[in-house]
């Protein structure tokens, strides 16, 4: 048995694949998805989320946000805003983290702060 | 005579000129379709998947009570109706435009003879121009979204709809737009936007309802996913409008194409026969001033 995942962005669907565990974190703490799993609705936070492959490997993504249903050993994680290891332009992510860095040093406001999750995110999915 | 042949020639040219504008156009647009009509395709989906998500939520029991969900008036209560309105930017495609605006000017008659204020939001510059010039109450207006409507784009117009309706500025908002049903037919829309109608999903579903765990709580995830909702909902919207203007165009600059070409075959016999004509005199001139100059007898 496995899971259907499905990530999907409103202007397309970014993966679409088999797997034998998602790995996801919710706004009320990490949670991981086997075959199997109860109907489960969930809000994600700003965090990777990681999708194990049925032959071993993993596929990590950016997910800003979003949300995940699980039904019937399929796990389909809506997000407005997320990011394929392979999508990520870090080189972009450490601009971002650093101007958000130094905004912050001024100024301490929520936006900035998401800038500045969503960029750190960005990195650490990359693996930099 | 001279001088008209020489009229009616500048004339094809500039037909002709115009022609392969009108065709370049046309093809351009032809293109667009294609790739809008994948957009669209792309991006449902999301929106059927958050619209199931919000029906399960809702068949689960989540607050019915949410300003999104129209916990707070009934249709008797409406005093004030937002409309969103999605036009083109640019204009050269037909109806497309005034089509929209049609529709609008209806819905508003309605409203406005029940005695409901209103305020408009348009997006796109024709949409602006016209409502502007004729001096309705405009909230808002956005503009370079028309051609490549992207998410972002959507949720900056959906949350100003929703800045209108939560801080109950207007009680309904209705969208105005084309929907794109093929290539060769669209339809001006006018549906409402705010409060949200719950999703019929949740009707419809074959499987036996699953219970489900939700984490937080299911009113956290469904404060979190009306915005969404709606902003998936505009977005959609604004795909198949610039599918239909795309097709619009290609349909006018097709239309114009084809009249340029019978416009320069018209044009051309006229000067082909000015030509003969002014031959024809020739030959009378000449041959009259030959027969004036024979010797006589």
């Amino acid at each position: 048995m496995s899971l259907q995942v499905e990530l999907v962005s409103p202007e397309r669907i970014l993966y679409s694949g088999e797997a034998s565990m998602v790995v996801a974190r919710t706004t009320d703490g990490e949670i991981a998805f086997l075959p199997g799993h109860a109907p489960f609705l969930g809000a994600l936070s700003v965090a990777r989320v990681r999708v194990l492959l049925e032959g071993g490997g993993e596929e990590v993504a950016a997910v800003h946000g979003g949300f995940v249903e699980v039904r019937d050993n399929t796990v389909t994680i809506l997000s407005d805003v997320a990011e394929l290891q392979s999508q990520v332009d870090v080189e972009r992510a450490r601009r971002a983290e650093a101007a958000a860095e130094e905004r912050l040093r001024a100024e301490q406001d929520a936006e900035t702060q998401a800038a500045l999750a969503r960029a750190v995110l960005r990195i650490d999915v990359a693996g930099g | 005579m001279a001088g008209k042949l020489r009229v009616i020639r500048r004339r094809v040219r500039s037909v002709q000129s115009t022609k392969k504008i009108t065709r370049a156009m046309e093809l351009i647009a032809a293109s667009r379709i294609v790739r809008a009509q994948q957009r669209v395709e792309a991006a449902r989906p999301y929106a059927e998947q958050i619209t199931s998500v919000i029906a399960n939520l809702a068949s689960a029991g989540a607050a019915s009570g949410h300003a999104l969900l129209g916990g707070r008036e009934t249709e008797s209560g409406v005093r004030r109706v937002g409309y969103l309105i999605l036009t083109s930017d640019r204009g050269l495609a037909g109806g497309y435009n005034a089509n929209v605006i049609k529709a609008v000017e209806a819905a508003l008659r309605e409203d406005l003879s029940a005695g409901r204020d209103y305020v408009l939001i348009t997006v796109g510059r024709k949409g602006q121009a016209y409502f502007r010039y004729r001096q309705y109450t405009i909230s808002a207006s956005y503009q370079g979204m028309s051609d490549l409507p992207t998410y972002e784009d959507a949720r900056q117009v959906a949350s100003e709809a929703m800045r209108l309706f939560e801080g109950g500025e207007v009680d309904l908002v209705k969208m105005a737009y084309t929907q794109f049903l093929s290539a060769g037919t669209q339809r001006p829309t006018v549906r409402q936007l705010m409060p949200i109608e719950t999703p019929e999903a949740a009707v419809e579903s074959d499987a036996p309802r699953a219970d489900y765990e939700f984490e937080p709580e299911p009113d956290a995830i469904l404060e979190r996913l009306l915005p969404r909702y709606v902003g998936a909902r505009v977005f959609a919207a604004m795909l198949d409008a610039s599918a239909s203007e795309h097709a619009a165009r290609q349909r006018a600059m097709k239309a114009a194409t084809d009249n340029a070409d019978e416009l320069i075959k018209t044009l051309t016999r006229v000067a082909d026969q000015a030509r003969q004509d002014e031959i024809t005199t020739e030959i009378m001139e000449i041959v009259g001033g030959a027969e004036a100059l024979r010797p006589a007898g």
